[in-house]
């Protein structure tokens, strides 16, 4: 069916993603454009470069917050990066990163804990549009309230809009934050480690893959993670039932292991 | 209650509800029956970080096993399971959950709807849905759906709902669906068979 076109002229790989989800991606999608017949959508997603661009924008959840989770960012302050504070150099991966909110965050913590300068943070995306953008660092500023409530939560004292300045309804992020960060596409399913992390981040991904899927990206974060590096999912996520779960340790109550 | 209303089979309950909804479940949970032997699944909303909260109120309250649905999970008959705060929850062919954070549907995630349309896809004619209490529509879209595929539809009767917009407007809308009192639930949900594979 219409995947497997996708597989054969695209590239991309989806057969593995959780059925009842991608399933309701396309038929939304179907319905959004209008199309005469499915037959039709599925032709146009097979010969058109350009719908197809489309359609793996909309396929693909690229919801995303800052600080989404306040918790896991006080255990990213408190007991991971303090660790990682004593290494000479951290490389940081956040894999599905979006349009990297999540990367922002994170940066935003380093840099309160003196760390900034010492980090390179890896951030990757299989959509290209939405790398796009998380290099601009530019957010609607009507979700920044949110996000300020979320950070101070999450246990930072600063004052939120310092990070930020705002130009009609955008915010846009400082400078110092992204000059941290490397932009690149990388598609979990198909491409390989390309680097030795200390700490990766990959959050609400992987609730899109079925369960075997799932287990061969643990196997990519393996390669890609130093010993006693840290592994971070998100919140509905698990390590547990992976054949290699073992040699990871987890951290308290949120969803942190540390590889042994 | 008229006999003739009963269905012959329940592969799986599912209960929506929004505000005022909570008051219902907790009236209903001490009267169900430890027997029951479909797997009934909750969908309610509410603000994320409570999420061990209604299972706690809701566990202290029956012998039925309690649990937020976890991805991948398989759905056990005879266990209630709560969609968790902020993710929608589907459910798969082969009758495990997946959980999906995309974007809010009627301005909710978990959204009644979702997981609505998503069961009657795969429990077809075997799936009973509630829809309860609410102030927005949430819901009504799905239990369409639900009605289309054969499964039973069951609609709170507004005049006992906190806020009767919700089953309002699942009652204007649908036909057929049954409209039950609150105080009527528990018997209604306890006197649905299962579904036996003969
Ligand atoms: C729901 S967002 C999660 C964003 C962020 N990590 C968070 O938790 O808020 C899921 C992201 O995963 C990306 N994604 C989906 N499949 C992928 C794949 N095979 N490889 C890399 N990224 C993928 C999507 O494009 C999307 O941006």
């Amino acid at each position: 069916m219409l995947l497997s076109d996708v597989l054969e002229t695209h590239g991309y790989d989806f057969l593995e993603y959780s059925h009842a989800s991608i399933k309701r991606r396309i038929i939304r999608l179907y319905a959004l454009d209008n199309f005469v017949s499915f037959a039709e959508f599925r032709y146009t997603v097979k010969t058109d470069k350009q719908y197809f661009k489309r359609f793996l924008e909309e396929i693909t959840v690229n919801v995303t917050e800052m600080f989404r989770d306040p918790n896991f960012y006080k255990a990213l302050r408190n007991d991971v990066l303090p660790v990682l504070g004593t290494y000479p150099f951290i490389r940081i991966w956040v894999a599905g990163c979006s349009t990297g909110e999540e990367a922002y965050s994170l940066a935003i913590v380093l840099k309160e804990l003196n760390l900034l300068q010492k980090s390179l943070i890896y951030a990757t995306d299989i959509n290209p549009s939405v790398l796009e953008k998380a290099k601009k660092g530019i957010f609607p500023l009507n979700y920044l309230k949110g996000y300020s409530e979320n950070y101070v939560q999450s246990g930072g004292a600063k004052d939120f809009s310092s990070y930020y300045t705002a130009n009609y309804s955008l915010a846009k992020f400082d400078e110092t934050l992204n000059s941290k960060m490397i932009f690149s596409t990388h598609n979990l399913v198909s491409d390989h480690s390309f680097n030795e992390f200390q700490l990766i981040l990959c959050r609400n991904v992987l609730i899109y893959f079925d369960k075997d899927l799932q287990h061969k990206v643990f196997q990519l974060f393996d390669n890609s993670l130093e010993k006693l590096g840290y592994l971070a999912l998100g919140s509905k996520e698990s390590l547990d039932f992976w054949s290699r779960a073992k040699e990871y340790r987890r951290l308290k109550t949120e969803k942190i292991w540390r590889k042994l | 209650m008229e006999e003739t209303i009963m269905p012959s089979k329940c592969k799986a309950l599912i209960i929506g509800g929004s505000a005022g909804s909570l008051d219902v479940l907790l009236e209903i949970f001490p009267l169900l029956s430890d027997e029951i032997d479909f797997p009934i699944i909750l969908v309610t909303h509410r603000k994320s970080g409570n999420d061990a909260l209604l299972s706690d109120l809701l566990r202290s309250r029956t012998k039925l096993k309690v649990n937020e649905a976890e991805e991948k999970d398989k759905i056990q008959p005879g266990n209630v399971y709560i969609a968790p705060a902020d993710y929608h929850l589907l459910i798969e062919e082969n009758e495990t959950f997946s959980l999906d954070y995309s974007e809010k549907v009627n301005y909710s995630r978990p959204s009644i709807d979702v997981t609505f349309h998503s069961a009657a896809e795969v429990f077809k004619d075997k799936l009973v849905c509630i829809l309860l209490s609410g102030s927005n529509a949430d819901g009504v879209a799905g239990l369409k759906t639900v009605k289309s595929s054969g499964g039973l539809v069951v609609i709170q009767n507004p005049k006992t709902a906190v806020m009767p917009y919700m089953p309002q407007q699942a009652a204007n809308e649908i036909e057929g669906g049954i409209i039950l009192n609150a105080n009527e639930m528990a018997e209604f949900i306890n006197k649905l068979y299962s579904y036996k594979t003969s």
